[in-house]
């Protein structure tokens, strides 16, 4: 037995997005100039350092700030992402995931806040959140190619949508976290708002949005794959080739290598969010 | 203590009633059964009374704690004070400032300038070193660093926390930790501290050092002082007055000795039975008025004995025109006498029982138990203000 009535809610997306580009083609021109020139500058400055350096750059980071097995460990999966011939697209890979992360953040952070103080903007956005993180991501590559077309940019766009969640999670959770009488104290001695939430309330969440950070790289990590699909380059380039061509050799090699970015990237970010846990939660 | 200062904070019918539609209960409470109990409130309203048409004057000056059990409203009314929460009917004033009326630029004013607060668990800010914690109420304020940092060094300096201001607070002990969060209240100067249990947290020998401490520092410092507690020995302790809350109300206010020896209410009876009265009840609160037990030096020997006979006292004060005494007479030495028609110097006994009004019931009955001679309660110039017989010491201890 049929349904006695059919909502062709695909069908009102689509021409809701058809409306979008049509109407809003500066604005969505614009945020493409704008992602894509970041995009492009970091890409440039990733691979204009010559590999030594950029190596030795990261071991003094992660031996300041996780310690000295991080560092060895990440010389190590450096110097094999380069031996696998694959530098200059792991590079490629990282500045598309960096930006992405950067987008994230700059939107993740302050929706997060916002939710924290205002329950019905949390209400709003949780079932967005979710929806977000469920959706399988082939579906939105299609309104990312008809708004920003094909390239890097929608890539990163996709990327963006699918890793913000746990920034603007995290970072919630973490405010809401804050002790309540330390919270109080703030307002019983006359903080402003601002003043409560740059004094008390985010340096008291900074574990717990430094771990919705992580959270966020390592989704965007495993999003390059697909962001190759509309054109993204770097690793999840080689990986989509390799799968045309059943290319297994290509396909094993470029996956160590995001395998070793992320590690790296992992290890590091979670010295970070672990240091700042001991500063905060040794009481 | 000093009736005559001026009222620096006043509550005036201050209701505070947590849940959706508050305003509700407040206007029906009159129609409730009195005796509700919180969790038929609950299921009847929706709602939580935290503190119930309470009205309370604070001298300037004054210790004034709240005491209660948990839940009795105790914190709750702390917090309307400085409108951490805020009331939901009533006003609150300080220095006849309208604080409920206030805008939230002014409030804030108020309580960076005005009040200091100091929480139960510390509240400090755990990324931050002691003296950036001390500071932080001075940092809010827009207070340059350099003066911030002398200020939360004075301030860590009263009390005893010198050396300790570039560490962090998880460094510190309990006890040490509360001192800093007295250190951060009392760094901006406020005229008033609210305190919430503030030795609550702390184990019962540091939290009697603490007690000890905090009564010379205010001593030293001249606060008006709110403090909240649970603990009726410690109420006793800092007091100047008591108010004694249940179920969001106010039982009782009134001196500590007044509560110990007339309770108003069976809570309140129930609340101090198991004290000690003779480590709370003074002097003042039982010595009789001295006219009873008074003769004067231009009496004669009969004169004497007349009025002994009159009142029924075996001894009496030789008191002159400066209400000062010049010793003790006793009627059988009086009575026993060679006819002298006036008193003899070596009838006069010259060493007799001389108290304080301030000494407690404690020490008035071990000098009871070593003279038969009434006590004599006297002031500073050595005036007689009261007299306590050992009838009368009896009498309160046994009641």
């Amino acid at each position: 037995m049929g349904f006695p009535v059919k909502i062709p809610i695909g069908k009102w997306i689509d021409l809701m997005v058809i409306w979008l580009t049509d109407n809003f083609t500066a604005a969505f021109d614009l945020i493409s100039k704008v992602v894509g020139f970041i995009l492009l500058k970091i890409d440039f400055f990733f691979n204009w350092i010559p590999w030594p350096i950029f190596i030795c750059a990261i071991v003094v980071i992660a031996w300041l700030i996780s310690g000295r097995k991080v560092a060895i460990f990440s010389a190590i999966s450096l110097f094999l992402l380069g031996c696998l011939g694959l530098w200059a697209e792991g590079m490629s890979t990282l500045a598309l995931v960096t930006t992405a992360v950067f987008i994230s953040v700059i939107f993740g952070l302050p929706a997060g806040i916002f939710a924290a103080k205002n329950e019905r903007f949390n209400a709003f956005l949780r079932p967005l959140l979710d929806g977000m993180q469920t959706i399988p991501s082939f579906v939105y590559l299609i309104p990312a190619i008809m708004f920003f077309g094909i390239g890097n940019v929608p890539g990163t766009m996709a990327t963006v949508i699918f890793s913000l969640p746990p920034m603007v999670r995290l970072t919630t959770l973490g405010i809401q976290q804050v002790d309540a009488e330390v919270v109080e104290a703030g307002h019983a001695f006359g903080s402003t708002p601002w003043q409560l939430l740059v004094k008390i309330q985010l340096p008291l969440a900074l574990p717990s949005i430094m771990a919705g950070v992580n959270q966020t790289v390592m989704m965007a990590l495993s999003m390059v794959v697909v962001a190759a699909m509309i054109g993204a380059g770097g690793l999840g380039y080689k990986i989509l080739y390799s799968i045309q061509r059943v290319d297994l050799a290509v396909g094993i090699e470029a996956g160590l290598g995001i395998l070793f970015i992320a590690m790296v990237l992992d290890r590091i970010l979670q010295g970070i969010t672990k240091r700042e846990q001991k500063a905060i939660l040794r009481q | 203590m000093n009736q005559k200062s001026s009222t620096k904070i006043r509550c005036v019918d201050l209701w505070k009633v947590f849940g959706s539609n508050p305003e509700r209960v407040v206007d029906q409470w009159a129609t409730f059964d009195q005796n509700i109990t919180k969790t038929e409130l609950l299921d009847k309203t929706g709602c939580v009374v935290g503190v119930r048409d309470a009205s309370l004057n604070i001298a300037e000056g004054e210790i004034f704690v709240l005491m209660g059990l948990s839940g009795s409203g105790k914190s709750t009314l702390l917090r309307c004070v400085n409108r951490l929460y805020e009331p939901t009917y009533g006003k609150v004033f300080i220095d006849d400032q309208e604080v409920t009326s206030l805008s939230f630029q002014e409030l804030r004013n108020l309580r960076s300038k005005k009040t200091g607060m100091v929480f139960q668990h510390f509240a400090l800010l755990p990324h931050r070193r002691v003296i950036e914690n001390v500071g932080y109420g001075l940092e809010i304020q827009g207070v340059g660093k350099a003066k911030r940092e002398s200020k939360a060094m004075e301030s860590l300096e009263l009390v005893g926390l010198k050396g300790w201001e570039k560490s962090y607070p998880h460094e510190l002990s309990g006890g040490m930790q509360q001192r800093v969060g007295l250190a951060r209240a009392l760094a901006t100067d406020p005229e008033i501290l609210l305190m919430d249990e503030a030795f609550s947290a702390l184990d019962p020998l540091i939290r009697r050092q603490m007690q000890d401490e905090f009564i010379n520092l205010i001593k030293v410092v001249k606060k008006t002082i709110v403090f909240v507690t649970h603990d009726l020995q410690e109420a006793m302790r800092l007091a100047n007055r008591i108010a004694v809350m249940k179920f969001g109300a106010i039982q009782q206010i009134a001196a500590p000795s007044e509560i110990v020896l007339h309770p108003k209410t069976d809570y309140v009876a129930e609340f101090v039975q198991d004290l000690p009265k003779v480590k709370f009840v003074t002097a003042k609160d039982i010595m009789e008025t001295p006219d009873k037990w008074m003769v004067k030096p231009e009496y004669s020997i009969t004169e004497m004995t007349n009025k002994m006979d009159q009142e029924g006292i075996w001894y009496a004060f030789l008191v002159d025109k400066n209400q000062n005494i010049k010793g003790v007479v006793d009627y059988r030495m009086l009575t026993n006498g060679n006819g002298d028609k006036n008193l003899k110097a070596e009838k006069l006994i010259s060493e007799f029982p001389n108290e304080r009004s301030d000494t407690f019931l404690e020490k008035l009955v071990s000098l009871a138990a070593k003279s038969t001679i009434p006590i004599a309660v006297t002031d500073k110039q050595n005036r007689i203000n009261g007299v306590i017989s050992r009838e009368r010491l009896l009498d309160t201890l046994s009641t």
